[in-house]
């Protein structure tokens, strides 16, 4: 048997020169990357003017405001109270605006799936727009709503909607564009218009998919809809956003806490609901 | 071909044509229970979430004419003066647009780089200590799950205002999720080249660095850039609690009511945020082929 003893290496090197042959082009190639990316860091750093002082002031600045939040602690029960109000706000606000998303995307998503309309105008332009509603954060959503309908929940409503309409508008037209098309083609087949073919053909095929997006979308605008109240649209954020203006440190790491637990438990259930429905299926 | 359709007897027809119905009045009354649960689950959080639908049709062409009276005024005579006009900001939003995008891509390098060192403890196929794994993985849930913005909003306190607290909740955010989808990748590897470094006496660091990274490396690229694309949106609302960037420009304008600057930077963000997605997918499908070929 041979060993691997360094007298051995040099006939190795010897019998095999092209593994042992640096590859200065490949090794050029990611040096190039990493100084590159390297230097647009440091150039950050200059335009964007962080001083280290800044940094190591802030550290200690926010050692302090940690030692000030424990133990976390409401206050009185009152707010308490008002507390779970604004928590009931916010998981309202996911559930409503997730459901509203849905279901204003579905009709559209179907616009823009090239299997269903072959119309290449009606597909490109569906889905720019959708692409253009989807650019546009929640948080913008948010502060537009509150200047249309005024601050409160309902704002946060319609922000998740409009975001989600994007979002669920692109998803569920790939989900429709993967869809097999032979149901489609024998629903036609035996006389069925394109209607029906959509209907019987395509939709009993995608309809699991979409829920189970829709489901997973709850999770993560139930994470959304907790910081929108931050520019007035409702919900904990409100609270959270008005609790670290006046430095009530206590509160804020109990409203932070109460995120969390809300977060992991619509994960929880709405995780539990999706593998009941449908069973594990991959997302998108 | 010829195939004989069995007939059965008139009883055993009958069973089945019972059982089938019986499956569909099942199905219909679970679709039923369902949707009753859904009526009332949105009633009560149509309750929770004060909607007034009849002053939400009353208020309604606000939308249209908030959307009207942002947009710019154009006349085809003096079209050159009036882009001129309402792009006066261009220079100071394109510098605060390039400032967003730095912001963006400093918080998901930094982010990047600690997902990269958590994600190895966090897997359980690396680390034998459960502890190790268990910790990590809770302080990574605890990253993701707080939002980015509640981080800059107390970061804003500690660190003053500007884009230093933005960098930051961005980087923090990003550590938690690139962490997570990090180590889900390192869990999926192949296991060989990992016990053959163990095999041959290769330190912890030995096995990580020539039997994982080799292996992960492209598909870390894929997600950071994807998470890249998400940070740019993200970035681009920090200035709404003083955290950097474009979006202090954008919550002012929209706050003072200087309708044709919210069209103008929005617009900005739109094209800029498009610009990303599109250059970043490109990217990730090199990087996701790259992998194809070498698998």
């Amino acid at each position: 048997m041979n060993s691997f003893s360094f007298e051995n290496q040099a006939g190795i090197v010897e019998r095999h020169p092209d593994i042992f042959r640096p590859d200065w082009w490949h090794r050029g190639k990611i040096a190039i990357g990493v100084g590159g990316a390297v230097a647009l860091f440091l150039f950050g750093i200059v335009q964007l003017e962080i001083p280290f002082h800044r940094l190591s002031d802030g550290m200690v600045r926010l050692g302090g405001f940690v030692q000030l939040m424990l133990p976390p602690h409401p206050g009185s029960w009152a707010e308490v109270l008002k507390y779970l109000h604004a928590l009931g706000e916010t998981v309202s606000i996911a559930f409503l605006g997730t459901l509203g998303g849905a279901l204003l995307a579905l009709p559209v998503s179907l616009l823009a799936a090239r299997n269903v309309v072959a119309n290449r105008i009606v597909h490109f332009l569906t889905r720019r727009s959708l692409d253009t509603i989807r650019g546009v954060d929640i948080l913008i959503w948010a502060l537009i709503w509150v200047g249309i309908v005024g601050l409160g929940p309902f704002a946060g409503i319609l922000a998740v909607i409009c975001s989600d309409f994007g979002t669920f508008g692109k998803l569920f037209s790939e989900a429709i564009e993967a869809a097999d098309k032979n149901p489609a083609e024998g629903v036609q087949s035996s006389g069925g218009n394109h209607l029906h073919s959509v209907r019987f053909g395509l939709l009993p095929q995608v309809f699991p998919i979409l829920l189970s997006q829709v489901l997973y979308y709850f999770e993560s605008n139930t994470r959304s809809a907790t910081i929108i109240g931050i520019v007035g649209a409702g919900g904990i954020g409100l609270q959270l956003a008005e609790q670290i203006r006046v430095l009530e440190w206590q509160k804020v790491s109990f409203l932070i806490l109460l995120i969390l637990m809300t977060v992991s438990a619509i994960d929880w259930i709405s995780g539990k609901l999706r593998f009941a429905i449908i069973g594990q299926r991959p997302i998108a | 071909m010829r195939t004989a359709v069995p007939e059965f007897p008139e009883a055993r027809l009958r069973e089945l044509a019972d059982r089938y119905a019986a499956a569909v009045a099942a199905k219909r009354r679970r679709v039923w229970l369902g949707s009753a649960v859904l009526i009332a689950a949105t009633i009560a959080a149509g309750w929770m979430g004060d909607v007034n639908l009849w002053s939400f049709a009353e208020n309604f062409w606000r939308l249209p004419a908030y959307f009207a009276s942002i947009a710019p005024k154009f006349s085809f005579s003096t079209a050159w003066v009036d882009l001129s006009e309402w792009l006066w900001g261009l220079p100071r939003w394109t510098r605060l647009l390039g400032d967003t995008l730095l912001i963006a891509y400093m918080g998901t390098l930094t982010g990047a780089m600690c997902g990269f060192v958590l994600c190895f403890l966090a897997s359980a196929n690396l680390v034998r200590s459960r502890t190790t794994v268990f910790v990590t993985r809770r302080v990574l849930e605890f990253c993701r799950t707080v939002p980015e913005i509640v981080f800059a909003l107390i970061f804003v306190l500690a660190f003053g205002l500007g884009p230093l607290p933005g960098v930051l909740a961005i980087a923090i955010h990003t550590t938690g999720a690139l962490g997570k989808q990090f180590a889900e990748v390192v869990e999926n590897i192949d296991s060989k080249p990992i016990e053959g470094i163990a095999a041959s006496g290769g330190s912890w660091l030995q096995i990580v660095r020539f039997g994982a990274v080799p292996q992960v490396l492209s598909n870390f690229v894929s997600y950071a850039l994807l998470r890249f694309e998400i940070n740019v949106r993200g970035a681009a609302v920090m200035g709404f609690v003083g955290a950097g960037g474009i979006g202090q420009d954008l919550i002012e304008a929209v706050r003072k009511f200087y309708y044709t600057d919210v069209s103008a930077i929005l617009l900005l963000i739109v094209v800029t945020v498009m610009l990303i997605d599109f250059i970043t997918e490109r990217a990730r499908h090199r990087l996701l082929g790259l992998e194809g070929s070498a698998a």
